[in-house]
Formats: structure tokens, sequence, C-alpha cells
């Protein structure tokens, strides 16, 4: 194989790279031993390729490595500061969570009245608005003119809405009001004899089909 | 009777305590020791900024484009895996944010003529000057060395990134085209020119006229 200087200039590079075949290689130490040429721009070439190779070369303005270390430690530091004010933000929103869950808790929007008796059943769905009576002693409301209600000698029943009556602890009647307790809920009736009284007060409220 | 099978004879390399030495760097600065960063990086300062200022050509924006790439290196450590080299990393890190910089500014408009010449054509050398081997000792000397960056300097970009990433940054072929996204066969072509281009702006110089005055020959001749 006999390689031309031209040859030889195409791939002088990969011959520095030591990235051609055995042959070509033969061929162009045979060419360099006569070209004088080719030779200098071998020399020259691998004088390149050593001299920028060198870390020496390229100097680094004055104060780069101050200005990079600086710029490094800075984001170190807002990363801390952000992590502390993160962790710090968290601590302080948990703490109002939780105390303002105990105020809400505490507060007369979710606090369960104290039922006035103990055998009582809660209410169910019954209209905050509905007029009921109350007696002092007593532990139920009722509609205005139930039978059942008690009150002392010469007491008048006092008259509130349904949920004024709840929030001080009374619980429905479970004559007159019998549709309002958790447990008639599947199977509503009234009463004989006090369907008037729920037309007085409120037509609207009549469960349907009454 | 079979013969005895001969016991291997493996040699173990004995590991480079730089080497180790950076591998417990990275360890403990991607497990929280992020204030450990800038020792990493120390050894690699030059090249770093070497690489930037071989795409951008404007030293402020190279220091520039270096720090940010440092930082971005910094947030994304986690990222490192070893069968890489820290070098090598940070270099592509470095590359593609001076890339990144440079497509924003548009600067490729101002590039050299040279940049948009074809690469596939093959170039002939313009000067044989007998270039001998030189000592590395020349680039103690501030003017050889401000002559080999601004000679590096002058070649089009194509070439000056291709020659700073394989023969300053010391990347594999195979990284350099994937760090440029261009294929080995480019890379190969471009280094190629590269080398022979800055021969040619650099032989004259090198090989005699700049050593015009060395000191052995100031003042007045002995003889």
């Amino acid at each position: 194989m006999v390689v031309n200087c031209e040859h030889v200039w195409t791939e002088i590079s990969n011959y520095l790279e030591n990235e051609v075949d055995s042959a070509t290689r033969a061929a162009m130490e045979a060419h360099f031993k006569e070209c004088k040429h080719c030779t200098a721009v071998l020399d020259g070439t691998r004088n390149v390729v050593q001299l920028y190779g060198d870390d020496r070369l390229f100097e680094l303005p004055a104060g780069f490595s101050q200005r990079l270390q600086r710029r490094l430690a800075q984001q170190s530091s807002s990363w801390l500061y952000g992590t502390a004010r993160s962790f710090w933000m968290l601590a302080v929103a948990a703490v109002a969570l939780l105390a303002g869950g105990v105020a809400l808790g505490n507060s007369a929007v979710f606090k369960q009245p104290e039922l006035r008796s103990e055998h009582a059943k809660p209410s169910h769905k019954i209209p905050a608005s509905l007029m009921v009576a109350v007696s002092t002693e007593g532990k139920l409301f009722h509609v205005p003119n139930c039978k059942y209600l008690h009150r002392r000698d010469g007491e008048s029943p006092e008259l509130i809405t349904a949920s004024e009556a709840m929030k001080e602890g009374y619980t429905p009647c479970t004559r007159c009001l019998h549709q309002y307790l958790r447990s008639s809920v599947e199977c509503p009736r009234v009463q004989p004899g006090y369907e008037f009284a729920f037309r007085m007060w409120d037509d609207n409220l009549l469960p349907p089909g009454f | 009777m079979g013969s005895m099978p001969e016991r291997l004879n493996i040699k173990v390399k004995p590991a480079d305590p730089m080497e180790v030495r950076e591998q417990d760097l990275i360890r403990r600065v991607q497990a929280g020791e992020k204030e450990l960063f800038y020792q990493l990086v120390k050894p690699y300062e030059r090249r770093i900024y070497a690489a930037a200022l071989a795409v951008l050509r404007n030293e402020a924006e190279a220091e520039d484009a270096a720090q940010e790439a440092m930082l971005k290196a910094l947030t994304h450590i986690r990222q490192f895996r070893a069968e890489a080299r820290f070098s090598t990393w940070l270099t592509q890190i470095t590359v593609n944010e001076a890339l990144m910089r440079r497509r924003k500014a548009h600067s490729e408009i101002m590039e050299p003529i040279g940049e948009r010449q074809e690469e596939d054509g093959t170039y002939t050398p313009r000067d044989f000057a007998d270039w001998r081997e030189i000592p590395s000792e020349v680039l103690e000397r501030k003017e050889i060395r401000q002559k080999l960056a601004s000679a590096v300097a002058g070649l089009a970009a194509k070439y000056r990134e291709v020659f700073m990433l394989r023969d300053v940054q010391h990347l594999s072929i195979e990284e350099t085209a994937e760090t440029l996204g261009i294929t080995q066969a480019s890379v190969k072509t471009r280094l190629l020119r590269a080398r022979l281009m800055l021969r040619d702006m650099l032989a004259p110089g090198l090989g005699g006229s700049w050593f015009g005055r060395l000191p052995f020959e100031k003042g007045n001749k002995p003889w």
C-alpha cells in the first residue's frame, strides 16, 4: 500500500489518535521517512495536541475562584435558609391548624348540646325554624298543643324554634314529633290528632304524602 | 489425565488516591454536604472556564456561564452516575449552558466566514515550516499562552468547539459527539481541520520566530 501527501493529511489526525488500520499506518510511516513536508505537518499537529492538552494554557480571570465559591455558598445557604424557613412555616401552620381545630371543636357550631334526658333520641332532619313548645323543667320539645307537654301549674309553654330547643338540650317528643326521630326516618308517622299542628305552622314542612 | 487449569493471574489496578477522594466527595455532596462541592470542582475550574470560553469567546460571559453551570451541577448532583467521569459531566453541563446562551444571543451571525464552509473537503496545509517537538516549559511564558489562546479563538465555532472538547477537555470522540449533538464522523473531520489550521497558524511562530530571543540568547554574546 502506498499513500500520497493528500491521503496522509486526511488521515493524520486519526494516525495520532491511533485509529488507522495497520496497513495504512505502515504506509504512512514509510511516507514520513521520505516526505519532509508531511513529517513537518505530523510534528506540528502533534505539538498542537500536546500544547493545548496542558492545563496551564488557559488562565482563569483574576478572582474567578473566589467569585465561584461565593456563588456556590450563596446557593447552599439559600437552600439551608429555604429548608429552615419551610420547616418553621410548616410547624407554625400545624400549630395554627391544631389550635383552630380545637377552637372549632369547642365552638357551638360543632359542640353537641348536653341532652336533658339521658335516654332521649336525637332529632333527625327537623326543620330548624319549626316552632315548638317547651317547658322549663321538661326534657322534650313538642308541637304546641301536645297533651304530653308537661308544665307546672299556671306555666304557659314557651314557643321557640326547633334549633333553639335542640341547642338547649331538648329532644323531640316521641309522640307528637315521632317522624323526626332517627329511628323513624324510614317510616314517618304522626300521631292521630296532631296533623293540624303541622298545618298550622308551616304546610311546606310536612313530609310528602302527609 | 487432564492438565490442571492455569491459575488466573489477574493484576488489580491500584485505585488512584485522587479518584478515591473524588468519589468520596461526590458521595458526601450527594448525601447533603453541599458546602463540599467547591472542593469537587476546584481541580476542573480551568477546563470548565475554557469550555465556556470556547463557545462564547467573551471572558465575562464565559465566567457567568461557567458559574451558572456549576450551580446547575450542584442542583443535579444526585443525577450524576459513576459510569461517567465527573470532569466530563461538568464539561457537558458547561457546554450545554454556553450553547444555550449563544443561541439566545444569536451570536452565530457574528461567526467568521469559515464557519459556513463545507467540512467534507480536504484541508491542504499552507505552511510546511519545520516544527520540532518543543518543551512544555514554553507554556510558562505568558505571551506564548496568549498566542495559543488567540489562535484557537480565531477558529470558526464548529471547529473550535470540537477541538476544545477533544484536545483541551480530553473528552472521547463519542462524548464530544454526544455533547455537541453531531455524529462521530463530523467530530473526526472537524477535529482534523482544527488541528491542521492551528498548526498552520502556530508553526511559523512556535517553529522559531517567537523564540528569537530566548533567555540564553539575550545580551551580548560571549563569543
